[in-house]
C-alpha cells in the first residue's frame, strides 16, 4: 500500500468514468459516468489524507464535500431529465442538442 | 500484508465494476456494477482508516443506486437489455482522450515529489472531522447545507408538472384542492 | 462498557438470530391459527401450530425450483441472499448483554447502511424474475423506503446524539441511569413504526402484499423463496432488537445478569410488533409517505432538538 497506488486507483475510476461520461447518449449513463470519476476523487482524498496530511481534517473534508456533490449531481440530474422528457419526449444528450434549432 | 491483499482485491473489483457499467446491456446491471465499484471506493476507504466516511458513503451509495435504477429502468428504452443495442457517440475519439488523461494522471502522480507524511491521524478521525466541520470549516458545512437546500428546492420545481394553480385553481387563498394529484391536505 | 467478542460468536450470531426468528414466526403462526380455528385444545396441538413455519420451510426446501422466461438470475438471486445477509450483517453490532460481536466505532451508522443494503435487495428480488407483480413489489418497497428512511435515521441519530457518541457500547452505557425511552419517546415511537416497515411485515406489507399476490416473493419458489422470507424475520428480529441497545437500557436491569434483559426485552418488543400487526390495518405506502415526512420527520427533529439542548446542559 502506497500513496501511488492509490493515486493510480484514483486515476482509472476517473477515466473509466471520464469515458462513460464522453461517449454515453443516455442522460442517465451519463451520470453513471460523473458518479464514477466523483467516486475517483474520493479514493484520492483519502489516500492524500492517509498518506499526507492524516493530521489535518482537510482530506475528510473534501470527501464530505465529493459525497454531498454526487448526491446533488443526481438529484439534480434526474430533475432536469424529468423535466426534459415531459416538455419534449427526450432523454438522449444529442437529442436534447437539437431543441436548440 | 492483509491490507495490501485487501487493497488488491477491492481495487480491481473497483475498476472491473466499472468497466462493466458501460458494458452491461441491461440497465438495472450497469447500476448495481456501478453500486459494487463504488462500494469497493467505500471499502479502500474504510481501509485508510476513515471508519466513518468509509460507511457513510456504502450508506448513500446504497441508497443512491436504488433510486438511480429506478430513472435507469424509466428513462431507458430497453431497460432489461433483452435487444442489445449500443448508445454511444464518438467512443474512439473519447477512448483517446481517457488514455491521455489517464497517461498523464499517472505521470504526474509517479514523477510528483510527494511530500512527506506530516503528523498521525488523530485517535477519532471521527472527532476530528465532526470538530473541524463545526469550527474552522464551518462555511464549507453551511454551503453544503445551502446547496443541498437548493437542490431539493430546484428539482422539486423542475420535475413536478403540477404548479400551485393546478392544485388550488384560480383562488389561491382557498383552503381546498381542486386539481389531481397527493400531496398535502389531499 | 462493552468487551471485545471472541471470534467465534461471528459464527454463532447467524445460527441464534435465525433461532429467534423460527420462535417468532412459530408464535405468531400461532396466533394466526387461533384466530382462524379456535383455541388449542392441547399443548402437543399448540407445538404443531408453533412448529408451522419450521414445516413450511422444510417443505419449500424439497420444493421443486419455478423459472420464468427471459429472467435475469444473476441480480434476482443476489437480492434474495442479500436479505439474511444484510440482516445478520447488521446483526454484528447488537450486544447481548454488553458484549457485541463486533462493538464498531461507528456502529449506529453501520445498521443503518446494512438496513440500506436490505432495502435494494428487495428490489433487486422484483426485478430478477422479470414479471410484473414481482416489479411492482419491488418498487411499492423503495416508496416505502423513502418514506420510513429519513425518520428512522433521524431517530436513531436521535439516539446517538443523547450518548454522545456512534458506539453502540458508548450508547448503552450512557442509559445506565436512565433509559432513553423516557427521554425520547417519539424517536422510540418512530423507530418501532419504521423497524415493521423495513422489514416490510405486518402494517406495511405491501411490497409483498395480497393484493399484488405476494408482490416480490411472487415468483419465488423453492430454496430462493425460503431464504428470501426467513430473510425478512431474521430483519424484523435485528432491528426489534437494536432498538434494546438504543432506546431500552441493553443489559441494563436489577438481579438478573444482562444478557438475559436483553433477551427478555427484545422478546418485550417482538410481542410488541406482533401485537400491531394483529391490531393494525395494512397502510399504503403513499399514504405512509405524506405521514412520514409530514409529521414524523418534524416530530423526530424536535425531540432531536430537546435531546440536544439537554446534553448541552448536563
Amino acid at each position: 500500500m502506497s500513496l501511488e497506488l492509490f493515486l493510480l486507483l484514483a486515476a482509472a475510476l476517473f477515466c473509466i468514468g471520464l469515458f462513460g461520461a464522453l461517449t454515453q447518449q443516455s442522460i442517465v449513463m451519463l451520470m453513471m459516468g460523473l458518479e464514477l470519476m466523483l467516486g475517483g476523487l474520493i479514493v484520492g482524498a483519502a489516500a492524500v489524507w492517509h498518506f499526507i496530511a492524516p493530521a489535518a481534517a482537510d482530506g475528510q473534508v473534501l470527501i464530505v464535500i465529493a459525497v454531498t456533490v454526487m448526491a446533488v449531481e443526481m438529484a439534480v440530474g434526474f430533475a432536469v431529465i424529468t423535466a426534459l422528457f415531459r416538455a419534449r419526449e427526450v432523454d438522449i444528450t444529442d437529442m436534447a442538442a437539437e431543441l436548440r434549432e | 500484508m492483509l491490507t495490501d491483499v485487501t487493497f488488491w482485491v477491492l481495487a480491481v473489483l473497483a475498476i472491473a465494476a466499472g468497466v462493466m457499467v458501460f458494458r452491461f446491456d441491461s440497465m438495472a446491471r450497469a447500476t448495481y456494477a456501478l453500486l459494487t465499484s463504488l462500494l469497493c471506493v467505500g471499502g479502500e476507504v474504510l481501509l485508510l482508516g476513515l471508519d466513518y466516511l468509509g460507511v457513510v458513503i456504502v450508506l448513500m451509495m446504497t441508497i443512491e443506486m436504488a433510486i438511480m435504477a429506478v430513472f435507469m429502468v424509466m428513462y431507458m428504452m430497453n431497460p432489461a437489455g433483452l435487444m442489445p443495442m449500443t448508445m454511444v457517440h464518438n467512443a474512439k475519439g473519447a477512448a483517446a482522450i481517457c488514455l491521455v488523461v489517464f497517461a498523464a494522471l499517472a505521470t504526474g502522480i509517479l514523477l510528483a515529489p510527494w511530500p512527506e507524511r506530516r503528523g498521525k491521524p488523530p485517535a477519532d478521525p471521527t472527532k476530528a472531522l465532526g470538530m473541524s466541520l463545526m469550527g474552522p470549516q464551518m462555511l464549507t458545512m453551511m454551503t453544503l447545507g445551502m446547496a443541498l437546500f437548493a437542490t431539493i428546492v430546484g428539482t422539486v420545481v423542475l420535475a413536478t408538472r403540477r404548479g400551485r394553480y393546478d392544485r388550488f385553481g384560480d383562488d389561491l387563498g382557498g383552503d381546498h384542492v381542486v386539481g389531481p394529484g397527493g400531496g398535502a391536505g389531499r | 462498557m462493552a468487551e471485545p467478542a471472541p471470534l467465534w460468536t461471528a459464527l454463532v450470531l447467524p445460527v441464534a438470530l435465525a433461532g429467534a426468528a423460527v420462535v417468532t414466526a412459530g408464535l405468531d403462526a400461532a396466533l394466526s391459527a387461533s384466530a382462524e380455528r379456535g383455541r388449542t385444545a392441547s399443548a402437543r396441538d399448540f407445538l404443531v401450530r408453533v412448529a408451522g413455519p419450521l414445516r413450511e420451510g422444510l417443505r419449500l426446501l424439497v420444493q421443486q425450483r419455478r423459472r420464468t422466461k427471459a429472467a435475469d438470475t444473476v441480480l434476482g438471486r443476489l437480492g434474495v441472499v442479500l436479505v439474511p445477509i444484510a440482516a445478520v450483517l447488521a446483526g454484528v453490532v447488537l450486544p447481548l448483554g454488553f458484549t457485541a460481536v463486533s462493538d464498531l466505532d461507528v456502529g449506529v451508522v453501520w445498521f443503518n447502511a446494512m438496513e440500506a443494503l436490505a432495502w435494494t435487495a428487495v428490489w433487486l428480488t422484483g426485478w430478477g424474475p422479470n414479471s410484473a407483480l414481482s416489479l411492482i413489489g419491488g418498487y411499492r418497497f423503495l416508496a416505502q423506503g423513502l418514506a420510513y428512511e429519513l425518520p428512522h435515521m433521524l431517530a436513531i441519530t436521535t439516539a446517538a446524539l443523547g450518548a454522545e457518541s456512534l458506539r453502540v457500547g458508548d450508547v448503552v452505557s450512557a442509559q445506565q441511569e436512565l433509559w432513553f425511552v423516557v427521554r425520547m419517546p417519539a424517536a422510540f415511537g418512530v423507530y418501532l413504526l419504521s423497524a415493521m416497515a423495513m422489514s416490510f411485515w405486518g402494517p406495511f406489507d405491501q411490497p409483498t402484499g395480497q393484493d399484488i399476490a405476494g408482490g416480490a416473493a411472487t415468483e419465488l419458489s423453492s430454496a430462493d423463496r425460503l431464504v428470501f422470507l426467513g430473510g425478512r424475520w431474521l430483519l424484523l428480529v435485528v432491528t426489534a432488537g437494536f432498538s434494546v441497545p438504543l432506546f431500552l437500557g441493553g443489559g441494563h436491569g436489577p438481579l438478573l445478569p444482562g444478557w438475559s434483559w436483553t433477551l427478555i426485552k427484545t422478546a418485550a418488543v417482538l410481542g410488541v410488533l406482533v401485537g400491531c400487526r394483529r391490531l393494525m390495518p395494512t397502510v399504503r405506502m403513499d399514504r405512509y409517505m405524506k405521514l412520514a415526512w409530514v409529521v414524523l420527520v418534524p416530530l423526530v427533529l424536535l425531540q432531536a432538538l430537546i435531546v440536544a439542548v439537554f446534553v448541552l446542559n448536563r
